[in-house]
């Protein structure tokens, strides 16, 4: 018969080496284990070993490409200034919306009353949206986009309005460049047939 | 390993039984529908002659057009194979009635009771016919298509007032009361008495009973465990008669999370579906959308491509581990080894996390299955993190915490010989999953019933046969090596090529049918029915949630231990409310 006592002395030996770990982790990457973005990422890889905490907020893991937080409306600059907003109020969006948190109101002409391809009101309640990312997926003219901002808590109820949900294009570019590059491309070639044909 | 020839669903139950069955003619539709008169006497059949000892699922179908209720059963055997699918057709006059196949499969006594909650099917000879997931008093039964929820806004999704006259407004407005609540025409609260919900519960379990043995007079005590108890994992309640610190009978109570997941589905279009499926089990929602995307697939008539199917599985496997060693841990935690091995934990499932994060955008909500294979291909980098997780860390950290807590005496002591379950009752009462497993029934549908490429992998099915909580908790660790194999495998074979078989859009169309979906879900059978009638929304969506169904056995393994067993036993069950619940 075993001894008594040998199988907790196993997983003691198991605590032991976690324990004195984070003290040798410490020390191997003496100072710059924490706060530094290699440190971060050590401690995020499979080598990781040690003390896991994140010190939030003054620390954040970065977050990759894809990830995705509610969704932002993407606006194109011009060298005058002007903001275009890439919507055109098709509402692909607002159908796709599994809890159909997506309010779109179609713009008009105000002369004629005839609908234009621009959204005269556009609105996201953000509480409402679970963060799935179809729009973004399904909308055809990568009008819409996740954010990568997570940090949104309010007092208040998050309802956003268009002007609220405008970002640049430039903004959308950092965020998410191999999205953009690839999106890019397929809009030059797009209009290259398009010039083509004509 | 090849599927197993499907030679007892060539059994023709229509000549077997003539008048009596007949086969399900409906385009789309397969299986077998039995009188209700006859229901028991063919249950019987088909369990004892046919030997489909597993129910696994039961829900009810509202055809409101052709004023039917429908039950539909499909069973299984544990020996492997398809499913035999047999239904019931009942008018739709209340009351609606038929007979109860609890005391065939006891695996029907809380499916049972959900369909009579939600649906308001009376089963006769139920042992227990309350409601469940409901709160007593609820008036009427929400999953029947004439039913409407107290925000109603439309039969189905996308909603009208969306597009293109969106003109934003709050849901609770719109309701009277300002507040998710309905009452009945001419309800008057002054009018009210209230009556003692509990009243009915408590007159199920054995009555207090005095005892007076040696001039000293003992009592039973009731006590109820949760719904606000940190060893029930959530809003989980117990009620629990004892005799001093046994426990002589119980009662799980829940739906206390209870959103009506069922009928949001089928307001939902097929595709709105997927992300709610994360919703249910949170820990495993890379393999929640799984079952689901199958269903539809089968509808829709459409295959896979090869490497979607590989990061399926790859995601499944990787769900699992990081499930089981969660469970691993917090078991501990309701055993008072607190926090330790459920940090440790942690440390890998994070790191699990971070390559979900990098394919589906989400740590926990993942969305990331389509109909036709995934969302997105795996990024590179994740890939690569991926293969250094699966050949170099994660063996070594379930080695760890096997040596961590397997031998440890105070932990083996807890768990010996405590909250034994037999193999008959184990398959009598539905488990699947690590519960049916360790209890010696070596039944894993990626062997019994494959699906996608899992015939294709080199790995044992895992087996514990002594049906005690120490075993279930040795499985759990065997299901992890095995899943590294899986993993290893899965990841030399994968091929290159793209991860959509179809072009993707929000609207696909599904023809008439119906379509079962299951896999091997780290808790057990996760299944997904689904019927269609060529609309864009699923006419029924119903989940066979493991966690739910699970729990037909916990009064029987919890009777004559102690009530700090209790705590255990519950927590290797493995249980999470966002799908118990639904
Ligand atoms: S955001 Fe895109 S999908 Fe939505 S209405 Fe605008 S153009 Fe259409
Ligand atoms: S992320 Fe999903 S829930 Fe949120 S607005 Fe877009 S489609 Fe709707």
């Amino acid at each position: 018969m075993d001894t008594y006592g040998k199988g907790i002395f196993k997983g003691l030996m198991v605590t032991a080496k976690h324990f004195f770990d984070s003290y040798l982790d410490d020390i191997k990457w003496w100072g710059k284990r924490y706060y530094t973005p290699e440190g971060l990422a050590h401690r995020s890889s499979k080598d990781a070993k040690g003390i896991f905490t994140v010190q939030y907020p003054e620390e954040k893991v970065p977050v990759p490409e894809e990830f995705r937080y509610i969704p932002f409306l993407v606006y194109d600059e011009s060298e005058t200034g002007e903001k275009t907003i890439r919507c055109t109020s098709c509402g692909i969006c607002a159908k796709a919306c599994p809890p159909q948190c997506i309010w779109i109101v179609r713009g008009s002409d105000p002369n004629t009353g005839r609908p234009v391809p621009q959204p005269a009101e556009f609105t996201i309640d953000a509480d409402i949206c679970m963060n799935c990312g179809f729009c973004a997926e399904y909308c055809p003219f990568d009008a819409i986009k996740m954010d990568h901002d997570y940090e949104i808590a309010s007092y208040g109820r998050n309802l956003l309005n268009k002007e609220a949900l405008m970002k640049p294009a430039k903004y959308y570019a950092e965020i998410r460049p191999l999205n953009n590059a690839r999106e890019e491309a397929a809009r030059a070639e797009k209009a290259a047939t398009k010039a083509a044909k004509a | 390993m090849t599927t197993p020839a499907p030679i007892t669903t060539q059994f023709d139950l229509a000549e077997k039984f003539p008048g009596t069955v007949s086969a399900d003619a409906r385009p789309g539709y397969a299986g077998w529908i039995v009188a209700p008169e006859k229901l028991t006497e063919v249950a019987i059949f088909i369990r004892d002659e046919l030997g489909y000892d597993l129910l696994s699922s039961v829900t009810g179908v509202d055809y409101l057009a052709e004023g039917l209720m429908e039950i539909v059963y499909h069973v299984y055997k544990t020996s492997g194979g398809p499913a035999l699918v047999f239904k019931a057709q009942l008018p739709r006059l209340d009351p609606v009635k038929v007979a109860s196949l609890t005391p065939v499969w006891l695996g029907a006594e809380l499916q049972e009771r959900e369909i009579w909650d939600l649906y308001g099917i009376h089963f006769e000879n139920h042992p227990d016919l309350r409601r469940i997931l409901m709160w007593e008093g609820f008036d009427g039964h929400p999953m029947r298509k004439d039913w409407k929820e107290a925000f109603y806004d439309d039969e189905v999704k996308p909603f009208k007032s969306r597009w293109p006259e969106g003109k934003h407004a709050f849901a609770e407005d719109r309701s009277p009361f300002g507040d998710n609540v309905s009452f009945e025409a001419g309800f008057d609260p002054e009018k009210w008495t209230a009556t003692d919900p509990e009243e009915a519960l408590y007159a199920t379990l054995k009555k207090y009973k005095t005892v007076v043995k040696d001039g000293i007079a003992t009592d039973h005590i009731l006590v109820n465990m949760g719904p606000q108890h940190p060893s029930t994992h959530g809003v989980f309640r117990a009620v629990v008669m004892l005799d001093g610190e046994n426990v002589v009978s119980l009662k799980p109570v829940m739906g206390y999370l209870h959103r009506n997941h069922e009928k949001i589905g089928e307001r939902n279009t097929f595709l709105q579906n997927m992300p709610y499926t994360d919703r249910l089990d949170y820990f495993n929602s890379m393999s929640n959308n799984w079952p689901y995307a199958m269903a539809v697939e089968k509808m829709m008539g459409i295959q896979v491509t090869e490497r979607a199917e590989y990061i399926r599985v790859i995601m499944a496997e990787l769900s699992r581990i990081q499930n089981h060693m969660i469970l691993i841990g917090m078991l501990m935690n309701d055993l008072g080894a607190y926090f330790t091995p459920a940090l440790y934990a942690f440390e890998e499932r994070e790191l699990i996390l971070d390559i979900f994060e990098a394919a589906s955008g989400s740590r926990m909500m993942c969305n990331y299955h389509r109909f036709g294979g995934v969302v997105r291909d795996v990024p590179a980098e994740a890939l690569q993190k991926l293969k250094d997780l699966v050949f170099e860390r994660l063996p070594g950290k379930i080695d760890e915490f096997d040596r961590l807590l397997s031998e440890n005496e105070i932990f083996v002591s807890r768990l010996k010989g405590i909250g034994y379950l037999s193999p008959e009752d184990a398959i009598r009462t539905s488990m699947t999953g690590p519960m049916l497993r360790a209890s010696g029934i070596p039944y894993d549908i990626r062997r019994a019933d494959p699906y996608s490429v899992y015939d294709r992998f080199d790995f044992n099915v895992a087996v514990r046969y002594n049906g005690d909580l120490y075993d279930r908790y040795l499985i759990r660790i065997d299901e992890m090596r095995e899943s590294i194999k899986i993993l290893e495998q899965a990841l030399r074979q994968m091929p290159e090529g793209p991860v959509m078989s179809v072009k993707p859009t929000y609207q696909v169309k599904v023809p008439a049918g119906e379509a079962y979906g299951r896999i091997e879900s780290p808790k057990g059978e996760l299944g997904f029915y689904v019927v269609s009638n060529g609309k864009p929304n699923p006419y029924r969506y119903h989940v066979r949630a493991p966690s739910f169904i699970n729990l037909t056995s916990l009064e029987m393994t919890c009777v004559n231990e102690k009530i700090a067993d209790f705590v255990a036993i519950l927590g290797a069950v493995d249980i999470v409310l966002g799908e118990l619940d639904r």
